[in-house]
């Protein structure tokens, strides 16, 4: 058996661990550890998706359990993404928060290497409750890490988060309870094909399921009538804690795709599941209500908040569409949204340093003291994120609005998405002119910039312009990936062989 | 046994979602506890209602499912440490914004950011 697939979760869980044990080990011995976890990570997911990417399924039955009984692990296109882009993230956010965030607040790697360890397993697990299981890891390490560094508007914040996701959870139970009440197994692969088969009676109480489990994703994913506790929550938190915190809509999204395509759409394809068709408007109505949040920021932190509503917004409705061209144009803008919202959240704090006690705030304040090198940056960073040429966004954008063409949906997705496109635009600009070219006649504040921080920063915008030059082999890898989800009948057969290839061997 | 079960599922859901909906926290707590409670005895149901039946094979003629069991046992450790969690955070934050109300600020006020 391979045991190269259980690393992304066990790594973290130990070093997690390890880190919480030894809490009084000098915070410099710590950054090692959770840097050296992050980069093995990185190591370890690059090793999976060369060879999940290259071939077929990678499965991990723990205890030797033969599916559909016991915990199961799957690896296939989509799941290996996902870990490469959180491992990438993690790295940053590791390495930003180094250098001086994480000594803030006690035990912030402790933390970040135990949301690492819930995300890694939600994207890994072939099994709904496991899932349930992962996602609580990775929400109560982010409750804690949410308050890192204390404060009234973190505080505040919490509140709204940890309730509305205790509710979710509570959702989630049901939703999982009524699936194993009518079809008796958890095991994704096993549901998929009992739910393919289930007689006419229980089908809406399945329906009933899906839904819920839709409203669970959505808390996560923060789709529009269950996003309101975003804007707040992901203002307030510290800004390697915001940067991780960008996968983790990315992370709801996973779980829609993940249980859409392969539990209830096994016979009808992801868009014939029921739950599929309410994503439409309601993604649709998020990109425009992110849209007009980006205009009304009050500060660059919130206007990144609003802009990663606005990119779960776009994301969903292209998923939405369900062709494999669309598929693949959507998990293309994921790697570029959670990036670039990412990268952004770290650029407004070293903007927000350099600025006293103005910070973020869109508001005249004195001159910054390194405001040429922060004023290039900010300028190449917002034609990323806004999805002006030559960066990422716009090829993103480009594909999307090509997907999207010549179908009946084009017209309400063009003009949303372009103007919603427009009004970051605007938004931008006016943030951009306030804080570089209009300054109150004060002496500018003297401030050394810590030079790592900005690399980190600067690296992850020419992420950007790597996913634009690289963006030929990038797209036919995400092509690739596309049909794995359409074919959720792989995924299925990869596990019956594994079930029959456990029992030969007893 | 099938009527109480389900009154007593429906009394503790419509409890706690009465006691979500107050604007303090500790009747939001409360309301997450007893809601909580409903989630895993529905859980437990969905094993099937039986009686005398252990969830071992071959003790009696007919068992109970294990599963479930063995679900709702996760689910209770996992709901008593995010019901830990929650009251710390709600005692904090009634300490910290100086109000229990849910936004941090009673309603009548403007609220900053």
């Amino acid at each position: 058996m391979n045991h190269l697939i259980i690393l992304p979760v066990l790594i973290p869980l130990l070093a997690g661990a390890f880190l919480v044990v030894a809490f009084a080990v000098p915070l410099a011995l710590q950054r090692l550890i959770s840097l050296l976890s992050t980069a093995l990570l990185v190591l370890i997911a690059w090793l999976l998706f060369e060879r999940v990417m290259a071939g077929n399924h990678v499965l991990y039955t723990l205890g030797n359990w033969s599916p559909p009984f016991g915990i199961l692990l799957v690896a296939d296109r989509l799941s290996v993404l996902m870990l490469l882009i959180t491992a990438v993230l993690a790295a940053f956010c590791a390495l930003y928060a180094g250098r001086g965030d994480d000594s803030r607040g006690a035990h912030f790697h402790a933390l970040l290497q135990f949301q690492l360890a819930g995300i890694n397993g939600a994207f890994l697990t072939g099994d709904l409750f496991n899932l349930f299981v992962c996602f609580e890891i990775l929400l109560i390490a982010s409750y804690a890490l949410l308050l890192h560094g204390g404060g009234i508007a973190r505080c505040r914040a919490s509140l709204h988060y940890v309730i509305l996701n205790l509710v979710g959870s509570a959702m989630f139970i049901i939703g999982v309870g009524i699936l194993y009440g009518v079809t008796g197994t958890l095991n994704m692969a096993d549901l998929a094909v009992r739910v393919a088969n289930a007689p006419a009676a229980d089908l809406p109480l399945l329906t009933a399921a899906s839904l819920l489990l839709l409203v669970v994703f959505g808390i996560k994913a923060a789709l529009l009538p269950l996003l309101f506790w975003l804007p707040r929550a992901y203002t307030a938190a510290s800004a390697p804690v915001a940067a991780l915190f960008a996968i983790m809509t990315k992370v709801g999204v996973y779980a829609m795709l993940r249980v859409f395509s392969l539990i209830f759409g096994l016979e009808t394809g992801l868009v014939g599941t029921i739950a599929w068709q309410w994503l439409w408007p309601l993604a649709l109505a998020t990109l425009a209500l992110g849209g007009i949040g980006v205009l009304g920021a009050i500060n660059l932190r919130n206007l990144t908040a609003y802009m990663v509503i606005v990119s779960v917004g776009t994301l969903l409705a292209t998923l939405a569409l369900g062709s494999r061209d669309a598929l693949a144009a959507g998990l293309f803008y994921l790697i570029h949204s959670t990036l670039m919202t990412a990268a952004f959240f770290l650029l407004a704090d070293l903007i927000a340093r350099q600025r006293g006690e103005a910070a973020d705030h869109m508001v005249i304040a004195a001159a910054m003291a390194h405001k040429r090198t922060l004023g290039v940056v900010y300028f190449v960073g917002a034609i990323a994120l806004a999805g002006l040429p030559p960066f990422s966004g716009f090829v993103s954008k480009v594909w999307i609005l090509q997907v999207a063409g010549g179908t009946d949906r084009q017209a309400w997705l063009w003009p949303l998405l372009l103007i919603a496109a427009f009004m970051i635009l605007i938004a931008l600009s006016r943030a951009g002119s306030k804080f570089f070219w209009r300054q109150s006649g004060e002496p500018p504040l003297r401030f050394r910039m810590d030079p790592a921080r900005l690399g980190v920063v600067i690296t992850m915008l020419l992420g950007s312009v790597v996913l634009s030059v690289a963006a030929t082999p990038v797209m036919s890898l995400m092509l690739d990936t596309a049909d794995a989800v359409l074919s959720p009948g792989a995924y299925v057969e990869a596990v019956e062989a594994a079930a029959r290839q456990t029992g030969e061997e007893r | 046994m099938e009527v109480l079960f389900a009154a007593a599922l429906g009394v503790l859901t419509f409890c706690g979602v009465y006691l979500i909906l107050r604007a303090r926290t500790f009747p939001v707590v409360l309301g997450l506890t007893l809601l909580s409670h409903a989630v895993n005895l529905f859980l437990f149901g969905m094993g099937r209602l039986t009686l005398e039946a252990p969830p071992v094979i071959g003790e009696s003629s007919h068992q109970a499912d294990p599963l479930p069991q063995a679900l709702v046992l996760t689910a209770i450790v996992i709901g008593f440490a995010m019901t830990a969690f929650v009251v710390v955070l709600a005692l904090r934050a009634a300490v910290e914004l100086r109000s229990d109300h849910v936004d941090g600020v009673d309603p009548d006020e403007d609220w900053r950011p």
